[in-house]
């Protein structure tokens, strides 16, 4: 089953990764002696560190593997997760939202929960956001020792404990600050890690449109190298999905929920120096996330090229008479990459999932410290010692994702729950951001029942699925399904569900004074952002230019 | 620490490039004289010794750059 063999000098590059990332680790130890430099990186970063940290955060392994498979199993569509189904999104933060979030000097966004509502529904949220970032970083974990063990023959224990030590020892050190520099690092080793892979299939293959050309010859019924012109017809595409799933389900609510109230992404905004840099932060990042498709979706297709060559000798592993997508980039690495380049192959993977981990327990260690143990279990805590729970809940953090990691190998099917849980927690969450930062009469009550039945209605339609109970063609309002498509529509349910029950309540129980609410709502909020810098300096031009990339690709691959 | 200042990020990404292009390189070198009984696909093209290349170039030039 093993796919990829390492020679001295790989275990080299791997062993030379280790030791950076620890080294940077101990340096950041110094610059690290107050609560704000632990949370927040000392708010002393450039647009640029904390961009790149900002669109790194989501970058994965896991993703990687995940997307490269996916495009495999249903062509150039899963290339709307990087255009349509993060870009506007990204814009949107950076533009409108951003300054409400800066400028009121939180912490985390269920602080901005309770200043623009009430402590209730800032611990609701606190309480959802800590229990999902330990699953998902206990599940990435499972899901990284899974792959090292598939692909490369290792231990599985070893491999997540390794790992989680690592992970434990250098963000325990110095917080959000070492957790974005690894961030970085594992940007630049994803690039020169991967990339090359796209490279040399276009090379061994010919040209990106030999690439088209040969899955259309092979694929007639079905279009893998479209992004629009199928999508009126859900049967004419691979993922079997109707362009209005795509707009609302993932252009709209999964996206903007993600990008915009996922503390986890937010959180490396917040370490900006100024307004402006943190308003560049997603701006900047967008240019870089529209670019990962040239790594990830391009190997999916020269993957599904290759396979569909007998004289290539490719195919992808099967577990149990069941195709392993998730194999396409790894065999792609060892079939183009020599010893020393199959380590660094491998480097930067196992930076993505560090770095992803890392990114988790920031967020948690931030979000435990400040919106559950100081709002609820110690509210006279000093900043000494919220510095000191910062690290002490990142060494518990970790524990608790070996634990998390633990359950998951000996229940593999919650791995298939994992997938749901960003539509239960950010789909609805971005209804009561959306409506309390545009609308100011909505309540703090509204806002609280709005967010438990829009998580309660989306973990039900869930389950209902899962079970049965729930067709899925009624969510979908469409004869042909796919898991993709079930996830699209059922955050579009969640969300109008969760906005629906906010407006509803808002319109009984009683508002928050308009005074308490400047600078948290659009329209109480004064507006005169960067105007005096000239127009190619503002985030606006950037976002601009932005959206015409985003427009141009679209039509490219229509 | 006060009249220490930190490294930028630059610094560390530079070095990590330079170290592991560099071993990529001689790994390359040592391949081309000592070819593996197996080898991967497109190996005629030598892509240790150019991407290990370019990854040096780049790391160093991000490395002299910030350096001080």
């Amino acid at each position: 089953m093993q796919a990829i063999g390492l020679a001295p000098v790989d275990w080299i590059i791997i062993g030379v990764y280790f030791a950076f990332v620890l080294g940077i680790g101990m340096y950041l130890r110094k610059f690290t002696s107050s609560k704000e430099d632990f949370f927040l990186a000392g708010r002393k970063n450039s647009s640029w560190v904390a961009g790149i940290a900002f669109l790194s955060a989501n970058l994965g392994a896991l993703e990687l593997l995940g997307m490269t498979g996916n495009t495999f199993k249903y062509g150039m569509y899963v290339a709307h997760f990087y255009w349509i189904g993060a870009i506007p999104a990204m814009l949107f933060l950076g533009v409108y939202m951003m300054p409400f979030y800066y400028s009121s000097k939180i912490n985390s966004i269920p602080g901005y929960l309770k200043l623009r509502f009430d402590e209730k529904t800032r611990v609701l949220n606190g309480i959802s956001f800590a229990i999902m970032t330990l699953l998902v970083s206990g599940i990435n974990l499972y899901a990284m020792a899974l792959v090292l063990h598939t692909f490369l023959g290792w231990n599985w224990d070893y491999s997540m404990w390794a790992s989680a030590i690592t992970v434990a020892l250098y963000v325990a050190l110095s917080g959000l600050m070492s957790a974005i520099f690894t961030e970085i690092i594992q940007f630049f080793l994803i690039w020169f890690g991967l990339f090359l892979v796209s490279i040399l299939g276009i090379i061994e293959i010919g040209s990106l449109k030999e690439i088209i050309t040969r899955i259309n010859e092979v694929s007639t019924q079905v279009s893998f190298t479209t992004l629009w012109s199928t999508s009126s017809d859900p049967t004419k595409n691979g993922m079997f999905i109707h362009w209005s799933g795509i707009v609302l389900g993932l252009g709209f609510v999964l996206s903007f929920g993600y990008w915009t109230t996922d503390f986890l992404v937010v959180q490396r905004a917040f370490s900006a120096k100024d307004l402006r840099a943190a308003r560049m932060t997603p701006i900047l990042a967008s240019f870089f996330k529209m670019a990962l498709p040239f790594i990830v979706i391009l190997a999916g297709l020269i993957a599904i090229v290759l396979s569909d060559d007998p004289r290539s000798g490719f195919a992808l592993l099967h577990d149990g008479g069941t195709v392993n997508y998730d194999s396409a980039l790894p065999l792609l690495i060892a079939r183009y990459y020599p010893s020393g380049l199959a380590g660094l192959g491998v480097t930067a993977l196992l930076a993505g999932f560090m770095a992803g981990q890392a990114g988790n327990i920031s967020a948690f260690n931030t979000v435990w410290t400040y919106d559950i143990y100081k709002s609820v279990l110690n509210r006279n805590a000093t900043d000494a010692h919220l510095l000191w729970m910062g690290r002490v809940s990142t060494i518990v953090g970790v524990v608790l994702s070996l634990v998390t990691a633990y359950w998951a190998k000996s229940f593999p099917s919650i791995m298939d729950y994992m997938q749901a849980i960003f539509s239960w927690v950010n789909a609805p969450l971005f209804a009561t951001m959306l409506l309390g930062m545009f609308l100011w009469w909505i309540t703090p009550n509204g806002a609280f029942w709005g967010l438990v039945t829009g998580m309660l209605s989306s973990f039900l339609m869930y389950m209902g699925v899962k079970f049965h109970w729930l067709a899925e063609s009624v969510m979908t309002m469409s004869g042909v399904q796919s898991d993709m498509a079930t996830n699209f529509w059922r955050a579009w349910w969640a969300w109008l569900i969760c906005a629906s029950v906010t407006i509803t309540v808002s319109t009984f129980t009683k508002k928050k004074p308009k005074e308490e609410l400047v600078g948290l709502v659009k329209g109480l909020t004064e507006e005169n952002l960067d105007r005096h810098l000239p127009f190619v300096r503002r985030p606006e031009f950037y976002a601009l230019i932005s959206l015409i990339v985003l427009i141009v690709l679209n039509i490219l691959f229509w | 620490m006060a009249d220490q200042k930190m490294k930028p990020i630059w610094y560390f990404v530079g070095l990590i490039l330079m170290a592991m292009g560099g071993l990529i390189v001689l790994s390359g070198i040592y391949q081309l004289f000592n070819p593996p009984a197996v080898t991967t696909v497109l190996a005629q093209t030598h892509p240790d010794i150019w991407w290990g290349g370019i990854m040096m170039l780049f790391g160093g030039t991000m490395y002299l750059k910030t350096r001080k």
